[in-house]
């Protein structure tokens, strides 16, 4: 039985008077996958930014690597991996730059060893020879990449990922989930808020479908498109596969 | 029209004095600052002899400005309130003063305070309008250095913390990189003001430009010409630092570009 990598229990999270996550239970064994599903607004985003202190919770425990987590995000000290929905690269940075800021600054990486690490995950999300550039000067699908790369340079064990294809042209999705996909396969521990029911299908091994705060169904990727148990999950998916 | 070139406005200032001087003779008396006669030419040495304290007490009181501002900025940034107080109360207490009262309690009063409490440091002219600047457009700076930081995303700072930067990192490689280019333009503004607004260390004695533009009236009584000079000096003096700010503003726009 492989390790628990994350886990949250009984987490509850507040916008003001609006309860945005309601009883939150799950749990990520180490490299597993988990794709986080369920219409806008159901508090899936939130979900991932409580992992990592980006939102702070009211109620409930989040463990990661059997840890409690503190409010503060930057005691994590860059341990979960984050892709973003609109890539959030330093626009004022070279993409090598980008890369090797938090590896030198909070790895204590000397710049040679940063650089040579930037460059080898350059070279695995298929960009090396973007190095030189600015963010601005890449497409969407490059940029988003590079923000993958930034990410494993810090060689986390675990990497969220928060609708990282939802800003893209339709064209430049397949190139980051192929990404994405290697990933996975390289047995990194994953949760990925998207849409991309091919991908879910291809490399989750968990799915869980939220509505209005809650988890409403959990299963592995076969039950949950054959059979789904929820009438909410049912509708969920009926809406968004139907074309 | 005269926005985007500042040299043709000073063009036209020089021009018309000029023309004026040429023109009536006798409301205009430019003898005591012709540079052909000895007279003249030793009061326009005393004049422009004010230059260097009035750049210098600009200079340290800006690089002061830009250093407390900053300091205050950063905890009016915070997301809890008995952080951000001390920025509000800072800045509303500060930029409610008048700079000259500030300037005679910090040169006539602050001494009896230090004597008070056993310190021995004596502020003069030079340092009591130094301080005074300083504090004074430090709110300003404060202000303007917050909504700097403000208008970078959030993205940017989220993006920091996941991988690993603390706060002041985050701060050092990430937003302020950013921001300074955003806020070049109102910090040269601040700059500008602050060359002005050191005219006031005259009349604590301090002999920068607008001092000795006053001695040399009291003497010479010729308050039109040499008052006008006095205006060039400064009109100079800020068309300088205008056009230093943009030689900085094309510099760092390319950087962003790449």
């Amino acid at each position: 039985m492989a390790e628990t990598a994350i886990e949250m229990v009984g987490v509850n999270k507040w916008f003001g008077d609006f309860h945005v996550l309601k009883d939150i239970n799950l749990s990520v064994a180490e490299g597993e996958r988990v794709v986080v599903c369920g219409p806008s607004g159901s508090g899936k985003s939130t979900v991932v930014r409580c992992i990592n202190r980006l939102e702070l919770h009211q109620k409930g425990a989040i463990r990661i690597n059997g840890a409690q987590v503190t409010e503060r995000p930057e005691d994590l000290g860059g341990e979960v991996g984050m892709v973003f929905q609109q890539f959030n690269l330093f626009p004022h940075l070279t993409v090598l730059q980008n890369l090797t800021l938090g590896p030198m600054k909070s790895r204590g990486l000397s710049r040679a060893e940063a650089e040579a690490r930037a460059r080898h995950y350059l070279e695995r999300v298929r960009i090396p020879e973007q190095a030189d550039k600015r963010p601005a000067q890449l497409s969407g699908g490059q940029q988003q990449r590079v923000a993958i790369a930034r990410s494993l340079c810090m060689e986390q064990k675990v990497m969220l990922f928060d609708e990282p294809t939802s800003a893209l042209d339709p064209e430049m999705i397949s190139e980051v989930l192929d990404v994405m996909v290697e990933l996975a396969e390289e047995g990194m521990t994953m949760i990925v808020v998207t849409h991309e029911m091919g991908f879910a299908r291809k490399v989750a091994d968990q799915m869980v479908f939220m509505d209005a705060g809650e988890i409403v169904e959990t299963g592995p990727p076969a039950e949950f498109f054959e059979a789904p148990k929820s009438k909410r999950c049912q509708t969920f998916l009926s809406q968004i596969l139907s074309h | 029209m005269f926005g985007a070139r500042p040299v043709n406005l000073f063009l036209l200032c020089a021009g018309l004095m000029v023309l004026s001087g040429c023109s009536s003779s006798a409301t205009w008396g430019w003898y005591v600052i012709n540079p052909s006669t000895p007279t003249g030419w030793t009061n326009i040495k005393f004049l422009i002899g004010g230059m260097g304290d009035t750049i210098l007490i600009s200079l340290i009181a800006a690089a002061l400005s830009i250093t407390i501002g900053l300091l205050v900025a950063l905890p009016g940034l915070s997301d809890r309130w008995y952080i951000r107080i001390w920025n509000r109360v800072y800045v509303e207490f500060v930029r409610s003063i008048p700079l000259l009262p500030m300037l005679f309690w910090v040169f006539y009063g602050l001494p009896i305070i230090f004597r008070s409490m056993g310190l021995n440091i004596p502020i003069d002219p030079f340092w009591g309008a130094i301080i005074t600047l300083a504090i004074s457009d430090s709110a300003f700076t404060a202000e303007i250095y917050r909504a700097g930081i403000q208008s970078i995303a959030k993205g940017q700072t989220e993006a920091a913390q996941t991988v690993g930067l603390r706060y002041v990192q985050t701060m050092r490689y990430v937003i302020l990189p950013q921001a300074i280019r955003r806020i070049l333009p109102p910090l040269a503004n601040q700059f500008i003001y602050i060359v002005k607004m050191s005219a006031f260390a005259s009349v604590i004695g301090m002999q920068e430009l607008t001092r000795r533009a006053n001695e040399l009236v009291v003497t010479e009584y010729r308050p039109l010409e040499i008052y006008s000079l006095l205006i060039l000096e400064y009109l100079v003096l800020v068309l300088i630092i205008s056009a230093g700010v943009r030689w900085l503003e094309r510099r760092m726009g390319s950087d962003e570009r790449g």
